[in-house]
């Protein structure tokens, strides 16, 4: 996987870490604003909420957010994106690949969401070889944060992702005064080359430690038994569909759940058409996997009628289809469909710890 | 940051090709027989698919009818049914499309090779196996006795009629036909019934027979039991099956069955693959 090669490399998570003041962090950040062709964006409260959104000033980020609204997926898979550009003249039509695959540089981002995007990365890059993400991948820079916020509807200790060593291009954990660096990547050490830093000291790492310890004890919400049990638990309760119209009684096939999630990445294709009907566009936006029709065939047939079994099929690609595949489950834990289902039915550790009890009542 | 090596070109890229010419089968189904730029070599298997591109309207996939043993254009039999179709049912030869492909697993001409093969097509169910039978039909060295089931509604819908005829002609290949049934008002001498009427009427022998079945939805099943019930076992029935394979690439999520991605892992299936997979309806 080429995202932990590169943050595997010589600069060792220990004897690599720098300390920095927070008014450096800044500097870094506003040159980046000031000086760096790409967007850089960050968390940011916006109407009682966080939300990744491109920064003015390194002044702007609520670095003590909990969850944003939006992962910053956003950014790498857009929920719009051209994939192709068509124009008629003379009866022959020019057609080309293309989109704006300028990346971004992405500041605060909390480790769910960095295995969110490894999980993306092993998908679009090292196996189905998607050109717009790649592209846009490989330009962009991921400054991460050791989260000390815990979201109420958050269970990524559950999923192994409330900390990590890789994913990340910098790993910037508060302690107070300052922040410890972790770097990993060489652009990630280029970063740093102009600020002042000094090498962390063994109790400032102490301290990093101490934080991402006491982190996971934090959580509200857990699942009940490692998650490598998953795919076993959900392949044995896939027939159940008494348990799986339980919680579809009150979904709403709204697909709120599959917009917000940092893992999903189903799409549909539409096109575009200038007015003259001359020219226009292709475009792929994000999809969902529990909206009625998505499963359905031009001729009429809708392979997945039931809500029961789009519900079904929602968890069963996040804890046994994808792990199947990419031997990934892909569910991080970040709490984000839980906090936004209207019917409130969508929270996975509900759903999973429910099987987990049935299984071992 | 990442590196990776570059890919030649984006795969959402489509070539443009032209519509050579257009037969018409029924007042639903034609044959477009599409011609790709000179420097354009398909190379696909029988039982891929691609992915047709009319521009201003949108893009949809669909299973190639012609035969990789023919060089020339590329045929696809389409039926007229939601909005990329229509709109392809008011062209005309001459007019420029896209195409992108082939996609997805076909069928494995090597894996059947020295087996009799026996294809049971329903409706435009025809369309993806005919690239099969005509490869058996043009390599039939390569294979034991060929059969061809085929049943439509009725005498009106029965696509590539001259084609059909030349089958049932033939020596190389036995034939057999049925509609469900015939309306008053159109004339049929042969036989009246659904096609899996036909299977115990076919002579085969379920040793060293390959059953290859595409059709409706509702078809395969019955099929599949009928088949069984002439001793065929399950891993002697490849089945071709149809979902929205919107973007060809295993991505997009529109044509999963189950796990499986239709447009990766199909639409070519052994049956065992698919069995216990509820939403393959099988």
């Amino acid at each position: 996987m080429t995202v932990r090669a590169v943050a595997d490399s010589s600069v060792g998570r220990v004897d690599g870490m720098k300390t920095l003041a927070k008014s450096e962090f800044e500097t870094l950040i506003d040159g980046l604003i000031d000086d760096d062709p790409r967007s850089v964006v960050g968390p940011q409260r916006r109407s009682g909420q966080y939300v990744f959104e491109e920064l003015d000033s390194a002044a702007d980020l609520a670095l003590e957010y909990d969850l944003t609204a939006l992962s910053p997926k956003k950014y790498l898979l857009p929920q719009y994106e051209q994939l192709l550009t068509y124009e008629r003249t003379d009866g022959e039509y020019e057609m080309h690949a293309g989109t704006d695959t300028e990346g971004v540089i992405i500041v605060g981002v909390h480790p769910y969401d960095l295995a969110a995007i490894e999980h993306l990365d092993k998908v679009h890059i090292d196996t189905m070889g998607d050109e717009p993400y790649r592209k846009r991948r490989e330009d962009s820079l991921l400054i991460g944060l050791t989260m000390q916020s815990v979201a109420p509807e958050s269970f990524a200790a559950s999923m192994g992702a409330a900390t990590t060593d890789s994913g990340y291009d910098l790993l910037v954990t508060d302690i107070g005064d300052r922040f410890v660096v972790d770097i990993g990547s060489f652009e990630g050490n280029e970063l740093l080359a102009d600020l002042d830093t000094h090498s962390a000291s063994h109790s400032e790492v102490q301290e990093v430690r101490r934080i991402e310890d006491d982190l996971r004890g934090r959580f509200e919400r857990e699942l009940q038994f490692p998650p490598e049990e998953l795919p076993t638990l959900l392949a044995e309760h896939y027939d159940d569909m008494e348990f799986w119209e339980s919680y579809a009684e009150q979904c709403l096939s709204c697909g709120s759940c599959n917009m917000v999630c940092p893992t999903c990445y189903c799409f549909q294709v539409e096109t575009v058409r200038d007015l003259g009907g001359d020219s226009g566009y292709q475009q792929r936006s994000w999809d969902g996997c529990l909206l009625e029709e998505f499963a359905s065939v031009a001729q009429g047939e809708n392979f997945r009628e039931e809500v029961a079994q789009r519900h079904r099929h929602r968890f069963m690609r996040k804890g046994l289809y994808v792990y199947e595949r990419y031997g990934d489950v892909s569910c991080v834990g970040c709490g984000r469909c839980t906090r936004h289902c209207v019917a409130d039915v969508a929270d996975p550790t509900d759903v999973y710890n429910d099987l987990w009890e049935a299984t071992n009542a | 940051m990442l590196e990776t090596t570059e890919t030649v070109r984006s795969e959402y890229e489509p070539v443009q090709g032209r519509i050579a010419w257009i037969e018409q089968f029924t007042d639903q189904d034609k044959l477009y027989v599409i011609s790709l730029p000179d420097d354009v070599e398909l190379d696909h298997d029988p039982g891929q698919f691609v992915e047709l591109f009319v521009p201003g309207v949108g893009e949809a996939p669909f299973s190639i009818s012609s035969s990789p043993t023919k060089d020339g254009p590329l045929e696809l039999c389409i039926r007229a049914v939601g909005n990329v179709t229509r709109a392809l049912d008011s062209m005309e030869g001459g007019d420029p499309l896209g195409i992108r492909g082939p996609y997805g697993t076909g069928f494995d001409p090597e894996a059947l090779a020295g087996d009799d093969l026996l294809f049971v097509a329903g409706g435009i169910g025809l369309a993806p196996l005919r690239s099969m039978i005509n490869y058996a039909l043009d390599r039939s060295g390569e294979f034991g006795d060929l059969t061809t089931l085929y049943g439509c509604k009725e005498p009106a819908e029965q696509l590539f009629p001259e084609e059909l005829q030349r089958w049932d002609d033939s020596e190389e290949m036995a034939f057999y036909e049925t509609v469900d049934q015939c309306p008053e008002d159109q004339t049929w001498e042969g036989r009246e019934g659904v096609i899996t009427e036909l299977i115990p009427e076919a002579e085969f022998d379920p040793e060293t027979t390959t059953a290859l079945v595409c059709g409706p939805p509702v078809m395969y099943r019955f099929v599949i039991e009928s088949l069984q019930e002439q001793g065929l076992a399950d891993d002697h029935i490849y089945l071709s099956l149809e979902r929205n394979m919107h973007c060809g690439r295993g991505l997009c999520g529109h044509c999963q069955i189950n796990e499986l991605y239709v447009c990766v892992d199909g639409p070519v299936f052994n049956y065992p693959e698919v069995r216990d997979k509820s939403e393959a309806e099988v």
